[in-house]
């Protein structure tokens, strides 16, 4: 049975990472899951210099969701290198560092500063909901996402993946201008704009405001969303957005997701990420799949 | 490697304390075990459509019968769902979470506010210096009985219904209370009366503070604080509440 995966010339032992921001790089997890058994840790955006995020409180339950408004909050590229690539590297898995940044500047020289670095893949965060400047103001106009995919193209060392927002009125646009820019593979879908009112104290929860939304109260829109990139675009996509179990990663997969990632349902399972590895290999032996790459795309 | 995990616990007692307080004791022989006075545990609710544990403060340790006691006010759909449990049902859990009380002094002041009352039960059974416990309410009074064994019990109530009418500071003035040690627990307005008190009489305070959590073990950055200096893990001056905390030393954090 082959769970492995290839995206971008680079081969995954399995299609399941984390959705970054959910699973810091993996420091805490690594006292409930064996990170050597995941296709791929996704790390936590990093920025060019530290960022101390947004004002409490950055959490809100929902029915069947949450919202969080964290912004971002990262010990800057010096302290990631320094400290996380060299953690990551001990386990059996690949690195797929988050970028983030609030000019075209800023995530350049990310992309710059991790160039001489072993990581395998740069994620370009180009769709968080919770930052006043950067983050989804480059991922909301089909010009900005293709020509910040073709900046970082031009300076980066690894394969990028541009990961997408679903606060867009034609995701296919948009992946269409990030696979134009350039983009090794397109991830998606990052969390939807939210907002909750304290009813009690007759104000916002998040201290932000607003918030993104995630879990699985979003899945039926991710999964939709990911179904359309797999037909606007030839790249290869990492899909997520509330996957809980294995018959929700196998949706994504169906749908045209070649890896999937695993993101609040950390915070409601800490193994939730090997849950669904196990998951998708019980589902393969019971329905005799041989290759997991039969499954991907096979509804379109 | 021995992995941590999530556990499966039966509740042995839930049982309603006062107005939406609820006293639950767990079997849970491993958390006893190694749980501390100021740690916390996570709770995760049979409801699927709440997906985020509860951090709840432990309350008492039993490590000879492996037992712990959690206090809780219902707050929210979570804690109304744990407050409908009876003996012999289950629930999973994760912990022991956090850094507890630091154990030190030799006259401490111990002082709880509202739902921040139960984890100070442990910490006065633990401490084994001279104790004065400070309680306070906003009108009905709940556990302070069972604080008596362990030191003085002082109480103030906002409407005055015992003890000093007014907050635990005022309570503190009241009966005169000197300390080289304050141990507090509380919404964080009281904190922030504590922490002002305990410079101003140049007193150590360990506060333990709460904030909406998500992951409840140091990954998301949901429930962090501001802190004095730059944090070696955030690199930034916030430091995390679920594993950095709950408790901090009062000139750690800006409240």
């Amino acid at each position: 049975m082959n769970t492995r995966v290839k995206l971008a010339g680079i081969t995954f032992q399995n299609p399941v990472t984390t959705a970054s921001g959910t699973f810091g790089s993996g420091m805490e997890y690594c006292e409930y899951v064996d990170l050597g058994r995941l296709g791929a840790v996704t790390t936590k955006g990093v920025s060019n210099i530290p960022w101390s995020g947004n004002p409490t409180p950055r959490i809100a339950e929902t029915y069947g969701g949450m919202l969080n408004a964290i912004g971002l909050q990262n010990p800057g590229v010096d302290v990631f290198i320094q400290r996380d690539i060299p953690f990551l590297r001990q386990f059996n898995t690949k690195i797929i560092v988050n970028v983030v940044g609030k000019t075209t500047q800023d995530y350049c020289e990310v992309v710059e500063r991790l160039a001489d670095f072993d990581v395998d893949l740069l994620e370009i965060n180009i769709s968080c909901p919770n930052v006043k400047e950067g983050g989804i103001a480059f991922g909301q106009d089909p010009k900005c996402v293709e020509a910040i995919t073709s900046e970082l193209k031009k300076r980066a060392k690894q394969p990028i993946i541009m990961k997408l927002s679903p606060n867009v009125t034609d995701i296919a646009e948009m992946a269409r201008a990030a696979e134009a820019g350039g983009a090794d593979v397109i991830s998606l879908i990052n969390t939807l704009t939210g907002m909750k009112i304290d009813i009690n104290k007759r104000t916002f929860l998040l201290g932000n405001k607003t918030g993104g939304l995630s879990g699985p109260a979003i899945k039926p829109i991710a999964v939709r969303m990911v179904y359309q990139v797999a037909n606007a675009v030839k790249l290869p996509i990492i899909g997520m957005g509330g996957i809980i179990n294995a018959e929700d990663a196998l949706e994504f997969i169906m749908a045209g997701a070649s890896m999937v990632a695993v993101g609040t349902a950390n915070f409601i399972n800490p193994t939730a990420t090997i849950q669904v590895l196990e998951g998708l290999e019980a589902y393969m032996r019971k329905c005799g799949i041989e290759d997991i790459n039969e499954l991907i795309g096979c509804v379109i | 490697m021995t992995l941590a995990v999530k556990y499966i616990v039966e509740v042995t007692e839930n049982s309603k304390l006062s107005e939406d307080i609820y006293s639950m004791w767990l079997k849970a022989a491993t958390i006893a075990k190694s749980a501390s006075p100021g740690q916390f545990i996570s709770l995760y609710l049979k409801d699927k459509s709440s997906l985020l544990p509860r951090p709840i403060s432990i309350c008492e340790v039993d490590p000879k019968f492996g037992r712990i006691r959690l206090v809780y006010r219902i707050a929210g759909k979570g804690t109304k769902e744990f407050s409908l449990l009876k003996a012999k049902d289950t629930l999973e859990v994760m912990g022991p979470l956090g850094n507890g009380f630091a154990l030190e002094g030799k006259k401490a002041l111990l002082i709880g506010g509202g739902i921040g009352i139960p984890p100070m039960l442990e910490l006065a059974k633990q401490l084994s210096c001279d104790k004065q416990i400070v309680l306070g309410y906003r009108d009905v009074t709940f556990m302070e009985a069972e604080f008596e064994a362990y030191g003085k019990v002082y109480l103030s109530t906002e409407d005055g219904s015992k003890g000093t009418k007014g907050n635990v500071i005022d309570a503190i003035t009241a009966n005169h209370l000197e300390a080289d040690i304050i141990f507090a627990c509380g919404p964080t307005p009281m904190l922030k009366g504590i922490k002002a008190y305990a410079v101003e009489h140049g007193i150590k305070a360990q506060l333990s503070l709460e904030e909406r959590m998500a992951c409840g073990i140091g990954a998301c950055l949901g429930c962090i604080c501001k802190s004095k200096e730059i944090d070696h893990h955030s690199n930034v001056k916030n430091k995390r509440i679920c594993k950095d905390g709950p408790v901090f030393y009062a000139d750690e954090v800006d409240l």
